[in-house]
């Protein structure tokens, strides 16, 4: 997404121009993939259809948390073993060792096919890219393949209770000892913690320094002694996420990632990593539920009618097809520039706010369409197994996770309009 | 896949952004806006020198011959620009029109007329419904003749000849019209945006020439239709780029309690929703000129997808640009609210953002479980 372009050239004087050739023009801006990325997802089509286990969509409203952990755990392996995890990471560690675009391709078709999640989320998207970006030779043979295979299943350890979207403010301390660390301190909001084999830990390692400088990134084994998970009962009614509690837990000195000190730097680009590509596959999914609610508006009614001939609900639906479509657009949009530039950019914020706010904005759509009904969480009357009523509780914590709105919007007007930090 | 302007698109958009900004000025933009028809011919003689005004017609006319993104990156900076006068509805209304329902013969004579820079033209569709669906369409012509009124009709003051849409034994039709026919009476109606003038046309046993009729005439009208409103969705954008350049350019400099007021977060997040509005509407509108140009099934809901977005972000970016600059936003003086009266304009043409939104609706909530083409034949008779 370009910033803003500032007027260069506004000051040219009137007279003439020189004229501008039609054969100057070479290609025109391509959407099409190419027959390599048909091929590819073709396949991955393929593959998702012949695997995709059948009972899995039932098996979301009924699972306990641990069962269902251990069914996505299964289903990553599957994953892994046909070789379609990863699928951007070199393939030295594991990876197919392909393109970001067909990265895309296969999140798009997993969402697509309606394939359960993979387990180790947190691990694919955020914590392996920045092991790949920052780590060791060793780091990186030591970790990447048992991401991929679900064997080590990572959480990430950024926020403290003093310490939210003032993330800088990390009080969580990495004391030097011989050959070890050791930490004390306190973790929260920290999703998938009771499942976790280990931990991407954001330290203070430098207890004289404050802010962005002396932090270290640190990679902390789950099992060593005196470490706690507690877990916390979210608004949804399930814990997804934990508290964490480090007492004097030892970590080898090898296991810090990039530099002592420039933990700062090595979780921005997790966080970077995360605001864009927790999008990619949302988009599909939320194309999906709005496919699902237009069916669903042809037998709910509303005002004596059919929902979908409604004038109000006919608007509002297809105000949600424009936002679920611009965000298509919009990522196909930041795909191309980190293509270009290679990294993720601070324009993930402008993605970020845009897709969480449009999915608040089609929930309470949805919500408005299917009427009492929405509310009902599980029984015979209950809208898909409850299904929605989940979602629009889900869709609160979208502008708050990775990042609150308030914060990409700092992003957006510090760093992308070159406007004074505000903070 | 590659969804950006390539280098060469950039270097003709940089190429239109200077020269706007050497010939059309804010200055020059308010000097054009109180004239009575916003009109310059020395500025229009430039712009057909550069070749625009064939932008996107056969070389055969006189074109330049370009595709749709071209002409999107175009306009997005004559909307930059605020460029006054009828350069939309006499290139991509009427010109499009004339390449899509003409013969031969009138292709050369009107569209070549078009290109070549001699003739400004204008398409009269709306009546007093005000409704931009070609089925609301009731003036009836007699043969060749024509009698009735249009309103809304863009720059018809300055317009060599009207294409004029008309019910012909109850089918749709098209007819040209010079504007020194007989019995033809061009109205201003004043109203909010000064850089483009509207007008009331009335017809009063006038002749005419016909363009197209029945199928022929509605698939043209549409296809227009289409490009019209994809380059307007295009300037939106360009409008709302500048308000956000403007904008942000003003809270770095205005100081307030000791600080620029940019520092302020209630300040700073206005900004920052104006660039997601703006980005936004550049996807829609860049995609949308890509899927006509591309010919792809679902164009016609693209061009409605960027145009139900255009329509609201373009408001909200003036709400928010207004807002920012506080009592200065709410001057004459202050150039904000040329843009802020554009962006209402801009927003009523081609179908404001609930008219788009119900064309949506028909194709993607009425049609479940059908095909693309007859997705699109659905839509061809319920416009």
């Amino acid at each position: 997404m370009s910033i803003v372009a500032c007027a260069a050239g506004d000051e040219h004087s009137p007279g003439t121009h020189p004229k501008f050739s039609p054969d100057m023009l070479s290609a025109y801006m391509d959407l099409n993939l190419t027959s390599t990325e048909l091929a590819f997802r073709d396949q991955v089509r393929g593959w998702l259809h012949d695997n995709v286990p059948a009972d899995w969509e039932k098996r979301r409203a009924e699972d306990e948390m641990l069962a269902r952990f251990e069914f996505l755990r299964a289903w990553q392996k599957q994953v892994f073993q046909a070789g379609w995890a990863g699928i951007a990471w070199p393939k030295e560690y594991g990876g197919r060792g392909a393109t970001l675009m067909e990265q895309v391709i296969f999140t798009e078709e997993m969402a697509r096919a309606g394939a359960p999640p993979l387990a180790n989320v947190l691990g694919l998207m955020l914590i392996g890219p920045t092991i790949i970006a920052f780590g060791t030779e060793a780091q990186k043979k030591r970790f990447l393949p048992s991401i991929l295979s679900a064997d080590e299943i990572w959480c990430q350890g950024f926020s403290e209770p003093n310490a939210g979207s003032d993330l800088a403010n990390v009080r969580t301390e990495a004391k030097l000892d011989g050959d070890h660390y050791v930490i004390n301190g306190q973790k929260v909001w920290t999703s998938y913690g009771w499942a976790a084999d280990w931990c991407a830990l954001l330290t203070r390692s430098d207890p004289n320094s404050t802010k962005h400088k002396g932090l270290s990134y640190v990679l902390v084994d789950m099992k060593s002694p005196g470490v706690e998970v507690r877990p916390l009962r979210q608004l949804t009614g399930e814990s997804e996420f934990c508290e964490l509690f480090f007492r004097d837990v030892r970590v080898p000195v090898e296991n810090v990632l990039g530099q002592v000190g420039d933990g700062w730097n090595v979780a921005l680009g997790t966080l970077m990593h995360e605001r864009a590509t927790l999008g990619a596959g949302m988009q599909v999914t939320f194309k999906r539920q709005f496919d699902r609610l237009v069916e669903l508006s042809h037998t709910v009614q509303r005002n004596g009618q059919a929902a979908a001939e409604d004038p109000v609900m006919r608007q509002k639906l297809a105000q949600s097809f424009v936002d679920i479509e611009i965000m298509r657009l919009n990522q196909m949009r930041a795909i191309t520039r980190i293509n270009q530039k290679g990294v993720p950019g601070p324009e993930g914020s402008i993605q970020k706010i845009f897709w969480t706010e449009l999915n608040q904005r089609f929930q309470q759509v949805a919500a408005e369409l299917l009427g009492p009904y929405v509310q009902l969480t599980k029984g015979d009357h209950a809208v898909d197994d409850g299904g929605w009523a989940y979602s629009f509780l889900r869709t609160r914590g979208n502008t708050i996770e990775a990042g609150t709105s308030e914060i990409q919007r700092n992003i957006v007007g510090h760093f992308v309009l070159g406007l004074p930090k505000s903070y | 896949m590659q969804f950006g302007l390539t280098e060469t698109q950039q270097t003709l958009k940089n190429t239109v952004r200077k020269f706007l900004a050497a010939e059309c000025p804010l200055a020059e933009v308010r000097k054009q806006m109180e004239t009575e028809t916003a009109f310059d011919a020395a500025l229009w003689r430039k712009i057909a020198e550069q070749g625009w005004t064939g932008i996107i017609f056969p070389e055969e006319y006189g074109g330049f011959g370009m595709g749709m993104v071209e002409m999107a990156a175009t306009l997005e900076e004559m909307g930059r620009a605020l460029l006054p006068g009828p350069f939309s509805s006499t290139v991509l209304a009427a010109g499009s029109l004339l390449e899509a329902a003409g013969n031969e013969g009138q292709k050369e004579k009107y569209l070549g007329a078009i290109c070549r820079g001699e003739a400004k033209a204008t398409v009269a569709l709306l009546e007093d419904s005000a409704s931009w669906s070609p089925d609301a369409v009731q003036m009836k012509a007699t043969g060749l003749t024509l009698n009735g009124r249009k309103l809304f009709v863009p720059d018809a003051g300055v317009a060599d000849f009207l294409l004029v849409v008309a019910r012909m034994d109850g089918d749709l039709a098209l007819f040209v019209v010079p504007s020194n026919a007989r019995g033809l009476l061009v109205t201003q109606m004043p109203a909010m945006d000064a850089t483009r003038k509207l007008y009331e046309v009335t017809f009063d046993n006038v002749a005419a020439e016909l363009l197209a009729q029945g199928t022929h005439a509605r698939k043209a009208l549409d296809r227009a239709l289409d490009i019209a409103t994809v380059g307007l969705v295009a300037e939106m954008t360009g409008g709302m780029q500048r308000l956000l350049e403007i904008t942000v350019e003003y809270a770095k400099t205005r100081k307030q309690f000791g600080r620029a007021i940019g520092e302020f977060q209630a300040v700073q997040h206005q900004c920052a929703d104006m660039l997601v509005y703006t980005e936004s509407s550049r996807s829609a509108a860049y995609y949308a000129a890509y899927a006509i140009q591309e010919g792809i099934a679902e164009a016609r809901l693209a061009v409605s997808v960027a145009k139900a977005y255009a329509s609201d972000a373009y408001r909200e970016v003036g709400n928010r640009a207004i807002q920012v600059h506080g009592g200065m936003g709410f001057t004459w003086e202050n150039d904000v609210h040329l843009f802020y009266r554009r962006a209402k304009a801009s927003e009523l043409a081609f179908g404001d953002a609930a008219f788009h939104r119900e064309r949506i609706a028909k194709l993607v909530v009425d049609t479940q479980g059908t095909t693309e083409e007859e997705m699109l034949l659905a839509t061809d008779k319920h416009g």
